[in-house]
């Protein structure tokens, strides 16, 4: 409220007098009525009154609409998933039956999968997020710095589907006949339980890779914002101590930053957890938790579009609800982490 | 060092490149004015179209900014009226822990909420579910825009005894309205592209429908459909489908960076 003077324009009368207010303009006493006799063509003040109290009570219902749908979808979506956690336990998390005939349901293989493919995913795409961004903060030419930076972000523009599509006709085939020989022969790696078995394509690393594309742009996003909200003081100083550039970079300006660039890799980590669609066609859909990243496998919110059409017997049904509580659960505090450690930055960011 | 960022950079935009450019190769020939006037073909026969889930998805679109717009702009004045209050940090934040909602929780919950009740997947329900994708967009964004008003402008409009309400509405919002519009478009770029919440409400239809009341085709359902079935032609389908899909996505990108652009001078975020 900051004209506080022009909601005080008395007591409110009756609506029949507040009309002939707006009309005769009388009541000299108030100054509020003098400015209205000046733009007559107005409202009354007091209609106006009435009518800022309704505006803001529909401001106010539309803002609490966002808290009221979180809510509702948190006791929607949990209280849907209660049978099958209810039935199984701890067990639902730590066991990996899934057997619909039986009705037996551990998700445990989805859960590794979601944090395995994830994490694949920000091992890949963070080094290079960091790099594009302290390129485009510190690096780049001006003119180059905005034509760059809308490409990048066009990257999570394009939809999921869509990454999905080319990573079955293009990064499928190119697993089978280059990346998965060479890592696993070229480089020996074969050699370790984590790249051994046969080169199919549809895998676990197939995931994490297509995952690594999608996340970067979130990555990048935040960490050139963040890197750019670090005061110029900061950089001098470091150069007026004699350091280089990249000393002053990595000494000054990273470290300065370094909580809102952690925000911004978790912001990350939250998008790739949730991933479904390009995940779904990637992954295999294998309920199967093997040391191999050749192998394929499940994540949750894959489990959930494939096999959720599918469901007919209710604990079925309630056990993919289960899923997705868990993954709503793990997303929501991650998210809420990342936006914290990014708005303690202080930074602009809206990725 | 200074190299190894610029390699970095360019790293990051080859993933954008590659894709759009196999996608050309892909789909151009797929393409055609059939593509946009026919009905999908049933399985062995090469040619038709996908009219059905372009108009689906068209009027997925509407429900979704039908419903959201309006929550989403009106929290987003609500935002920034009353800025530093703790109702309104707290609707931001949950605002924005709603924006990383993965996209088919929201699709479950939608079935939950309106699809099992009623015993039928529904146009309705799935445009519904992007509508809801698209409030943490529209407040935030909006939030933005209305905080670079000046504040003399407000105070002029009030000094001229123009009521709060139409302050807001006529001054403020109206001064703003090139920002709005441009994350109202990125909001929709974004939901036109989501696949997961239709799944199981939305659903898809092989047959002309543009009943709200019952299922519907959409473009993302049918690539998704499309592209993991094992026939050739409608591979080819999928990528004329994500051709499209991805051309609609970045028309509006596009233009909605510009309209930023020539609005705030430095342009977009």
């Amino acid at each position: 409220m900051t004209h506080p003077q022009l909601d005080s324009a008395g007591a409110p009368p009756t609506p029949k007098e507040s009309r002939a207010f707006t009309t005769i303009s009388l009541a000299p006493s108030s100054p509020a009525v003098t400015r209205q006799g000046a733009a007559r063509h107005l409202p009354s003040i007091e209609g106006s009154v009435v009518a800022d109290r309704v505006y803001q009570f529909a401001l106010l219902f539309f803002a609490l609409c966002v808290p009221a749908l979180l809510l509702v979808i948190f006791l929607e979506v949990g209280r849907a998933g209660w049978p099958a956690l209810h039935t199984f336990g701890l067990n639902f998390l730590t066991t990996s039956a899934w057997d619909p005939v039986k009705g037996q349901f551990g998700a445990a293989p989805a859960i590794v999968g979601t944090l395995l493919t994830s994490l694949i995913a920000l091992v890949l795409a963070t080094p290079l997020a960091l790099g594009a961004a302290i390129f485009l903060s510190e690096f780049s030419p001006a003119w180059l710095r905005q034509p760059l930076s809308f490409l990048i972000d066009l990257l999570a523009a394009v939809p999921s589907v869509v990454y999905g599509l080319w990573a079955v006709f293009f990064l499928l085939p190119l697993m089978r006949t280059s990346i998965m020989p060479f890592l696993r022969d070229t480089l020996h790696l074969g050699a370790t339980p984590f790249f051994a078995g046969p080169a199919y394509g549809p895998s676990v690393l197939a995931a994490g890779m297509i995952l690594a594309i999608m996340v970067l742009p979130y990555i990048a996003a935040v960490s050139r914002e963040v890197l750019l909200a670090v005061p110029r003081a900061q950089r001098e100083a470091a150069l007026a101590l004699g350091a280089t550039r990249w000393e002053a970079i990595t000494g000054a300006v990273v470290p300065y930053a370094r909580t809102g660039i952690l925000g911004g890799v978790i912001l990350g980590l939250g998008r790739a957890l949730g991933e479904t669609m390009a995940v779904t066609m990637v992954i295999g859909n294998r309920h199967e938790i093997s040391a191999s990243l050749f192998a394929p496998g499940y994540t949750m919110a894959s489990l959930i579009a494939n096999e959720f059409s599918e469901a007919t017997t209710d604990i079925h049904i309630s056990a993919l609800m289960a899923v997705g509580f868990v993954l709503l659960l793990i997303t929501l505090i991650v998210n809420a982490v990342a936006r914290w450690m990014v708005s303690r930055m202080g930074a602009d960011v809206r990725a | 060092m200074i190299t190894v960022t610029c390699i970095a950079a360019t790293l990051a935009v080859v993933p954008l490149v590659v894709i759009l450019a196999y996608l050309m190769k892909q789909g151009a020939g797929a393409v055609s004015l059939d593509f946009f006037t026919h009905m999908p073909k049933p399985v062995g026969e090469a040619g038709g179209g996908m009219a059905n889930a372009i108009v689906g998805t068209l009027i997925l679109i509407g429900i979704a900014a039908a419903f959201g717009l309006p929550i989403g702009i009106g929290a987003g004045l609500y935002l920034a009226e009353h800025r530093g209050t703790r109702l309104a940090n707290l609707v931001r934040f949950l605002a924005d822990v709603l924006n990383g909602l993965p996209s088919i929780v929201m699709g479950i919950f939608a079935w939950q909420f309106l699809v099992r009740p009623f015993g039928r997947f529904t146009a309705l329900a799935g445009g519904a579910a992007l509508g809801a994708m698209m409030i943490p967009l529209v407040s935030r964004t909006t939030e933005e825009m209305v905080r670079t008003v000046p504040q003399a402008l407000r105070e002029a409009a009030l000094a001229l005894g123009y009521p709060r309400w139409r302050t807001s509405l006529q001054i403020v919002l109206r001064t703003s309205l090139g920002g709005i519009v441009t994350g109202v478009l990125v909001a929709v770029a974004r939901v036109a592209g989501e696949t997961a919440p239709l799944l199981f409400t939305a659903f898809g239809n092989t047959f002309w429908s543009t009943s709200l009341n019952q299922p519907i085709a959409a473009l993302p359902l049918q690539i998704f459909t499309y592209a993991i079935s094992p026939y050739d032609e409608w591979h080819a389908q999928a990528w004329a489908g994500a051709l499209v899909l991805i051309g609609l996505v970045l028309v509006i990108s596009v233009t909605a960076r510009f309209v930023t652009r020539s609005r705030h001078g430095a342009g977009g975020d």
